[in-house]
């Protein structure tokens, strides 16, 4: 097989999968649209492992596939960038999608909705694949979009429920409010350098490094920090970075298998991915970086903070998700690119884990998520347990793991970072650190370890939820189907940091990917003072951030285990502080009041005052009444009696007479 | 090349289909009316398909060019020839017919030949305003498609019907008859010609331009239409069956936006050019203020049209860029308009020919007893916001690049379609489609027949074709769009 078909068939074998589950699903039935879709997405890690390899070979390939449009001078393709990156983020989102799939049978294994669930989740695969394979900005927005729209299907995939189909629009309004910036982006691009293909426009961006447009008059700004700070507003959108966060804490309404993929492992890394393929145009502007650094440091530390006090499993491991996501932004304004791809890979593994961990204890504990009611599940539940322990650990970046080798990293690299907001960022990710720590093993404790809780849970709300297996109330340990992919994920999430930190932070395996600027010096710094994981690790047990780590831990340990009626006498006295973080900093609030109820109190009033009165009322209806009124008036001049007429022509006599005199006066 | 008249049969066989349909009288015959009139929309979507084999894509000029002499003493004549630009809306149009036919299979009971013959008349006379290249045939096409509409909404409309016709009628009239004041002064000032030919290369002084442009600025604007004077189209909408509001936004909206085209900018460049400033402010008003009223709307018949007005704004926010790109992209939105809110009208049907209400809050949780339909609706509504991989993105990424090259002002305020395009018809999506079943009636709901699914499913199959490879459409636009371009140069008189 050449290249070129191999190519194709990645993207183009779950999307097979995807139409016949999704179309021909009530035909296949139930196993029928696994088996298709697993089949699909396994051709296609298969063919990314080729395509990987043959990436290591040196090989690269840019090239068409198809003209999507011409007109005058603008011509716009679909086609396939294949490099170290692309290779990469290929394995990465197959390789996670394969598990979730399997996964996915056993956590959907009662729904209605199966096959449907099965046809979102490859057409997903195959709109992600599509984004990162690239080579020019329209079939990057394309997948862009598209990943966005099977997320708003899946979120409010449980269409009953109002929670869903609120997160679900929430989700896709959000993401619309940064991809207006994307979209407005390229079209700068577009504008300038008469080209969307990538590589045209990389070549080309150098030349424009002086360009200035002048958005207000007089007013000149740099044409390169405008264009990628337009382009970083659709990351913030999709990467969920501060302003723009809201949406992904509720997407977990969507069933967890997705939370996994989609809102950690995958879709939400693409803003990270998008900025690293960029690098050539965010290297021209340090404006931009620091925009960048500073996005990424805010998100890292504040959405951490909100994880503490989080009771939902599932939102502990979202804002988990944030505050990681920021870090990887923090990483690209620090330009360390090869380094936030790095974070960007072990994170998925390590955090798709935690989802499904966090899925299979939802199982487990019969559709309860309250971290309050559970306790003691390892006795019950002995492989999601190990896991998730790894993958808790992985995530706080305890030495020989893969996220510390990611972290580490990123903390160094900021540390050289020269742009203006290194110093907070600095800050942000070192403190971000402990809360990471601490709100990671929070929910360890909680869930796994102390007094069994899930009997005490009030009777409550979720009365939807018809347990099939028997109700002794018991945890239960989730079938192979689950806790297989847990293992597998597990491996990763432990050796993957091992294994790449050579390659993708020491080494130049991203060179000719990935463009770094000799004037930022936090790669270089990187490539000199790390040598290799083993002394590395061992370095790291010596410096803050694992002690930082450690007392998070130690703190968690002695506040939930030891001491377990301490958190709320904590929470009780500093009650400023607990309100401003269950309230989430009253973005929500203050979001729904000034844009959705703002926009809905314009829209009536330029319907109801501005079409209804002033348009239809005073000028259409107005002028309907005009000709009524003047058509009454001159009515009145044919009553019919004849002195009325014999009136009228008299006036008409008198008048031409008078007109005559002045003008024979005058001399007109 | 066939020497056959084919613009002549595209325009006359819907209409003698028309009388045909007619014959049938009254409804005792209704069964044979609706298979004669499926006929006669068949045979004139067959009449169209030479015209898009033999045309020369290469080629900007006028193709398949008839003329003949028809009132000589004024030199008027049977004129007709088209371009892409003509193709793609004529081609659109009979295809429209056709669906409109199967859509009204069941649904219309009453005086069904009278219903059929409306459309078929209606589909030949906009073939005719598309293919005219005479200024008198175009505008008595252009004033007679107001009639069969008119018919159609005061006969088969709703309980506020004759308010909406006659609102309909007149607006658009009175849009219309400075047109005709401008068409005179035309035929006066070009030595005695009603040829647009002729009268593109005729030069015009500044200030008659300014009265010109203003008098089709009336015309058109009304009719495709533009902020402020769009209020009469969601009361013909509400009121109109259907059928009629599938016509009326598929294709008569394009009436406008083919003017424009066809006559504004390559008969008064200037003026065009010196006031382009106007009517894109006008559309950009479209695109946002409408964006937000769409919002606030309670029936989806409303909300579509609403929307629509707002999706007109890119059209003609497009053909005042002055640029290929933007001209491209109008055209493609217009057509691309008509696939989309063609199927969200007739999605309103669909529902409305069960619970008999128009109300968003009427509906909810329709998903549960209708999933093949919220599946199709989900698809359309996706496509109205402008989602990549549907046509509904085509035409507004066009234009807001062609935007973002001659002021990012204008693109940033057209791109904010992208937050309400999506925020008004999901939040409607949300209420209608998701949740609980709503009532007893979403309850009793049955999914799609045959015939609506193979009606919407067409549609589907266009919305989506478009999205994913517009190149057909565009490299049937590229040559004439030049052409028109290489038109818009300037007609003042020398000094």
């Amino acid at each position: 097989m050449s290249m070129q078909s191999l190519y194709l068939t990645v993207p183009l074998a779950p999307l097979a999968g995807a139409l016949l589950a999704g179309l021909f699903g009530r035909w296949i039935g139930r196993a029928g649209a696994h088996v298709a879709t697993i089949a699909g997405v396994a051709v296609s890690l298969l063919a990314s492992i080729a395509v990987f390899l043959d990436v290591l070979e040196g090989n690269t390939f840019n090239g068409t596939v198809y003209t999507w449009l011409v007109a005058g001078d603008v011509s716009l393709e679909v086609g396939f960038l294949i490099d170290s990156l692309t290779a990469v983020m290929m394995l990465v989102v197959t390789s996670v999608s394969l598990m979730v799939h399997v996964y996915t049978i056993g956590y959907m294994h009662d729904d209605p909705g199966y096959q449907r669930f099965f046809a979102y989740i490859s057409l997903f695969t195959f709109s992600m694949l599509m984004l990162v394979m690239s080579n020019n900005f329209l079939q990057l927005f394309f997948g862009w979009e598209a990943v966005g729209l099977v997320s708003y299907l899946l979120i409010g995939f449980w269409f009953k429920r109002p929670t869903a189909i609120y997160a679900n629009l929430k989700a896709f309004l959000v993401n619309r409010v940064g991809d207006f910036g994307f979209l407005l982006g390229i079209g700068l691009v577009l504008a300038w350098f008469g080209t969307l293909d990538y590589q045209a426009v990389f070549e080309r961006a150098p030349q424009l490094r002086d360009a200035t447009i002048a958005l207000l008059p007089g007013v000149e700004w740099s044409l390169i920090t405008v264009t990628c700070i337009l382009l970083f507003v659709g990351a913030m959108g999709k990467s969920a970075q501060f302003p723009l966060h809201v949406w992904l804490p509720d997407s977990m309404e969507g069933p967890t298998p997705i939370s996994a993929l989609i809102h950690a492992a995958t879709m939400v890394t693409a803003g990270i991915f998008m900025v690293a393929r960029m690098s050539p145009l965010f290297e021209l502007s340090d404006t931009a970086l620091s925009v960048v650094l500073v996005t990424g440091s805010i998100t890292a530390l504040f959405m951490g903070l909100l994880g503490i006090v989080q009771n939902d499993i599932k939102r502990v491991v979202a804002y988990s998700t944030l505050s990681q996501l920021g870090y990887m932004t923090v990483a690209l304004g620090a330009s360390a690119y090869s380094v936030a791809i790095f974070h960007l890979m072990t994170h998925a593994f390590f955090k798709a884990l935690l989802f499904l961990a966090a899925g299979s204890v939802i199982i487990g504990m019969h559709h309860n998520q309250d971290i309050r009611w559970m306790g003691g599940v390892r006795r019950y539940m002995p492989i999601t347990w190990i896991t998730s322990l790894v993958g808790s650990l992985a995530l706080i970046g305890t030495p020989f793991l893969s996220g510390f080798y990611s972290k580490d990293s990123i903390i160094v690299a900021v540390g050289e970072a020269q742009v203006a907001g290194a110093g907070f960022a600095s800050f942000a990710v070192i403190a971000g650190v402990f809360v990471t720590a601490f709100y990671s093993f929070r929910m360890y404790f909680l869930v796994f370890h102390g007094q069994e809780r899930y009997h005490l849970k009030p009777a409550d709300e979720h009365a939807d939820h018809h347990d099939p297996h028997g109700h002794d109330g018991k945890p239960h340990e989730s079938p192979w189907v689950v806790t297989l992919p847990l293992a597998a994920l597990a491996v990763p999430s432990v050796v993957i940091g091992w294994i790449a930190l050579e390659p993708m932070v020491l080494g130049r395996f991203f060179d000719g990917a990935i463009h770094v600027d000799p004037a930022h010096g936090a790669m270089a710094y990187l490539r000199d003072h790390l040598h290799d994981p083993l002394s590395m690790a061992l370095h790291g047990f010596a410096t803050p951030p694992f002690w930082l780590a450690l007392a998070g831990v130690v703190l968690a340990w002695y506040l939930y285990l030891h001491r377990p009626d301490l958190p709320e006498r904590i929470a009780a006295r500093l009650s400023t502080a607990y309100s401003v973080l269950a309230a989430k900093y009253w973005i929500d609030e203050v979001y729904a009041y000034v844009f959705r109820d703002g926009s809905r109190a314009l829209g009536r009033l330029f319907w109801r005052v501005g079409d209804v009165r002033l348009i239809d009322g005073l000028m259409v209806n107005g002028s309907a009444w005009l000709v009524g009124q003047a058509a009454r008036l001159s009515r009145r001049l044919q009553s019919g009696y004849l002195y009325t007429y014999a009136f009228t022509m008299l006036i008409g006599v008198l008048g031409l007479l008078v007109m005559w005199l002045v003008r024979s006066r005058t001399g007109f | 090349m066939s020497s056959l008249p084919l613009l002549s049969l595209a325009i006359w066989v819907p209409i003698v289909s028309a009388l045909l349909v007619l014959a049938t009288g009254d409804d005792r015959r209704a069964g044979l009316a609706r298979v004669l009139a499926l006929a006669g929309a068949v045979a004139g979507l067959a009449a169209t398909v030479p015209l898009w084999i033999g045309f020369d894509v290469r080629s900007g000029a006028f193709q398949f060019l008839e003329l003949s002499p028809w009132v000589p003493a004024f030199n008027i004549n049977y004129h007709l020839g088209i371009d892409g630009i003509s193709l793609l809306l004529i081609l659109l149009n009979a295809f429209t017919t056709v669906l409109v036919v199967l859509a009204g299979w069941r649904v219309i009971e009453r005086r069904v030949a009278q219903y059929m013959a409306a459309f078929l008349l209606m589909s030949g006379l906009m073939n005719g305003v598309f293919s005219a290249m005479d200024a008198v045939l175009f505008y008595v096409f252009f004033e007679a498609t107001l009639i069969p509409m008119f018919i159609v909404i005061g006969v088969w409309g709703g309980p506020n019907r004759v308010y909406a016709a006659v609102k309909f009628f007149l607006y658009t009239l009175l849009g219309s008859l400075l047109m005709l004041v401008a068409l005179i002064y035309l035929f006066l000032s070009s030595g005695g010609s009603f040829s647009l030919l002729d009268w593109y290369q005729t030069p015009i002084p500044m200030h008659a331009q300014l009265l010109v442009f203003g008098a089709f600025f009336m015309a058109f604007a009304v009719k495709i239409p533009m902020w402020p004077v769009h209020t009469w189209l969601p009361d013909a909408h509400v009121e109109a069956p259907t059928g009629g509001s599938v016509v009326l936004a598929a294709i008569m909206l394009k009436l406008g936006g083919y003017g424009f085209l066809r006559f504004a900018l390559p008969v008064v460049p200037d003026a065009s050019a010196a006031l382009s400033g106007v009517v894109i402010a006008l559309s950009l008003v479209a695109v946002v203020y409408i964006g937000l009223v769409a919002l606030v709307q309670t029936d989806m018949k409303k909300l579509i049209a609403y929307s629509s007005i707002a999706h007109m704004g890119f059209v003609t926010l497009g053909i005042f860029l002055f640029s290929n790109l933007g001209i491209q992209g109008a055209v493609i939105q217009m057509v691309s308009h008509g696939f989309v809110s063609g199927a969200l009208f007739l999605c309103v049907g669909v529902l409305y020919d069960r619970v008999h209400s128009r109300e968003i809050s009427a509906y909810g949780g329709v998903a549960n007893t209708m999933p093949v339909f919220a599946a199709l609706f989900m698809l359309f509504a996706m496509a109205n916001a402008g989602l990549p991989g549907t046509s509904g993105f085509v035409g507004e990424f066009m234009v807001i690049m062609a935007a973002v090259e001659e002021n990012f002002w204008y693109a940033f305020l057209a791109a904010t379609t992208l937050i309400f395009g999506a925020a008004y018809t999901l939040w409607m999506v949300k209420r209608v489609i998701f949740g609980e079943v709503g009532n007893a009636e979403v309850a009793a709901l049955s999914d799609l027949t045959a015939r609506e699914a193979l009606i919407l499913g067409v549609l589907a199959v266009a919305v989506l074709g478009m999205g994913l490879w517009p190149l057909p459409f565009t490299e049937v636009l590229d040559a004439s769009v030049n052409e028109l371009l290489g038109l818009v140069q300037s007609k003042l008189p020398a000094p």
